[in-house]
């Protein structure tokens, strides 16, 4: 009788130490491919890095060397005027949903948020294709913009509004008491209050967008030369990564290697920043 | 609480003549019915732009697995038969991880270096571009996956469903793992304690009471999953193989939809062509909006529940 109770014990430990290790090594094994991953990009990439590599355009099909200057400077105009756009745009939605919670389009406000963060990024590429490359008669960098533009609108529309949530009542109270509108304890209370958690928002949404490659496919297009013009179509780092990546020429297939691990050590880095952001000045007041 | 409502509504009267207040007011809702509006337009262009489509195929081009750009015969079977086993798959081997993930960082280890070392690799993980998952799967995967191919007996391609699939379920493990994480640490404290006090091991409280209680919050993080599955584009459209054909098994090559806009649209002459391509990310759209609506439905009934 006790011999069979103990027995059932020792089943139910070694069960539940099993599960435990079971559960380690799970995790384990799936962190693997993130360490692969990365070792695989610093080990192709790095030999490629310099700066010539970072200075340099693209060298034709057979000779050795070249750079990526163009997507690089390409990909920086197109974040910088997609920030533009959905900056202002994102964090007014913020302002909106945590000022009037309960008003009649706040609802459907949230509601867009939540399912157009779920848009796949190809179906934004074919809308902006519609909207802004067909009337404007061809590929453009701009268009390429709007479309990472309205990818942006969800995260940072949201961290403006949890973060403007979290200032506390006396701030808002406070301003007020002093005589000042709506508008006035907005702008010089509660958003520069808010300004760390809204600015990780924005960080967040910058290392997502800056690695997107499917919204330009049909918007920006690529485009092998230096260009500025933000009405002609322009590269950018991952059309490039893209392009010479299925391409069957050792030397452009060196070249995106290197592309990548510069794209991947500049989404860290912001995910660093975002990181210390978040931990430095939570909101203060 | 009352105080502030009563400050609230004096600062709003007094200001109710103030134009700068009202234009203030009215230019934030103005942008928030903008943002309405976009979602809305993209839905009506979508299906604008895909009527000729529609009228020249009509319900044929769900259940068609012609793709004939000559004679303007198409059929999207065979994208979305790919479409739909390459996100299963991906589920299907993501499912284990994420709920061991879940647990570890939700059950064993909730604080700690440990936990935290783990979380930001998932969030590395989430954060690597979809293009960059490809082109590694491109040329460290698909050697192996060859080489398997070869030992298992059928034709080695390297590239097929089952790579792509592979690659999936590495980029959709992060968004599996936060929501599974999350509902896990929302197990109500007093239940566990509850079960522990009547001598049940970790396990027993895991299997009894924290799985059954996180059951919808962890279906819903995987219905979230599948829909970035199914709209994911690069990675896919790169390790897939590009075939328009049903996959007869899962190391054949295949296509899904988002590859096969990603790859025509831009090469895409005639209007049904264009439409054809318009009509599937149409029904991506649809797709994926649902799922999304239903997993975040899930998610805030459990948020709910919780309180």
């Amino acid at each position: 009788m006790i011999n069979n109770v103990e027995r059932a014990v020792r089943t139910r430990h070694i069960k539940n130490s099993v599960f435990k290790w079971g559960v380690i090594a799970f995790t384990f094994i799936a962190v693997l491919p993130l360490i692969f991953i990365l070792y695989y990009l610093v080990q192709k990439g790095v030999t490629s890095i310099t700066w010539a590599f970072l200075t340099h355009m693209p060298k034709p099909v057979g000779e050795t060397g070249g750079g990526i200057l163009n997507a690089i400077v390409g990909s920086a105009i197109i974040i910088f005027m997609a920030c533009i756009i959905a900056i202002p745009f994102s964090i007014a939605i913020g302002v909106y949903l945590s000022e009037f919670p309960k008003a009649g389009i706040a609802n459907w406000a949230r509601l867009s948020i939540d399912m157009l963060q779920g848009v796949p990024s190809i179906v934004i590429g074919i809308v902006i294709y519609e909207w802004v490359v067909k009337p404007m008669g061809g590929f453009s960098a701009i268009s390429g913009s709007i479309a990472l533009a309205i990818m942006m609108i969800p995260p940072i529309a949201k961290a403006t509004e949890e973060t403007l949530k979290r200032v506390p009542a006396g701030l808002k109270e406070a301003s007020f008491s002093l005589g000042a509108s709506y508008y006035q304890t907005t702008m010089r209370a509660l958003l520069p209050a808010a300004m760390s958690g809204i600015l990780s928002g924005v960080i967040l949404s910058i290392a997502r967008i800056s690695g997107e490659t499917a919204p330009l496919l049909f918007t920006s297009f690529g485009n092998p030369y230096l260009s500025a013009n933000i009405t002609k179509p322009m590269s950018s780092i991952p059309l490039l990564i893209f392009n010479y990546a299925i391409s069957p020429y050792d030397e452009w297939q060196k070249l995106a290697w290197g592309a990548s691990l510069v794209l991947i050590i500049f989404i860290f880095l912001l995910n660093i920043i975002t990181k210390i952001a978040e931990r430095k000045w939570k909101v203060q007041y | 609480m009352l105080y502030y409502i009563l400050l609230r509504m004096m600062a709003a009267k007094s200001n109710f003549f103030n134009a700068e207040e009202r234009t203030f007011r009215l230019s934030l809702s103005a942008i928030a019915l903008i943002l309405i509006l976009i979602l809305v337009g993209i839905f009506c262009t979508l299906l604008s732009a895909s009527i000729p489509s529609i009228q020249a195929s009509g319900w044929k081009f769900l259940f068609s697995s012609a793709w004939d750009p000559v004679t303007n015969d198409f059929g999207s079977l065979p994208f979305l038969v790919g479409t739909l086993l390459t996100s299963l798959l991906a589920l299907l081997m993501v499912l284990p991880f994420s709920l061991a993930i879940g647990l570890f960082l939700g059950e064993y280890y909730t604080e700690g270096r440990v936990s935290q070392t783990f979380k930001s690799v998932i969030e590395l993980l989430a954060g690597i571009p979809s293009v960059i998952y490809g082109f590694w799967g491109l040329f460290v995967l698909v050697p192996i996956i060859r080489s398997i191919e070869t030992s298992v007996g059928v034709i080695p391609y390297g590239i097929g469903l089952f790579t792509a699939s592979f690659v999936l379920a590495i980029m959709i493990m992060p968004y599996a793992v936060s929501i599974t994480r999350q509902v896990i640490t929302m197990v109500p404290r007093h239940l566990k304690e509850a079960a522990y006090s009547l001598g049940a091991t970790r396990y027993e409280v895991i299997q009894k009471v924290v799985l059954p209680f996180s059951r919808s919050g962890i279906f819903a993080g995987i219905l979230l999953a599948l829909g970035r599955a199914l709209g994911e584009t690069m990675a896919v459209t790169m390790l897939i193989g590009n075939t328009h054909s049903i996959p007869h098994n899962i190391f054949a090559p295949a296509n899904t939809m988002p590859s096969v806009i990603a790859n025509e649209f831009t090469e895409a002459v005639g209007t049904i062509y264009t439409s054809a391509l318009i009509e599937m990310a149409l029904l991506l759209f649809i797709v994926t909006a649902i799922v999304n609506f239903i997993g975040r439905q899930i998610i805030k009934q459990f948020a709910y529940d919780d309180k």
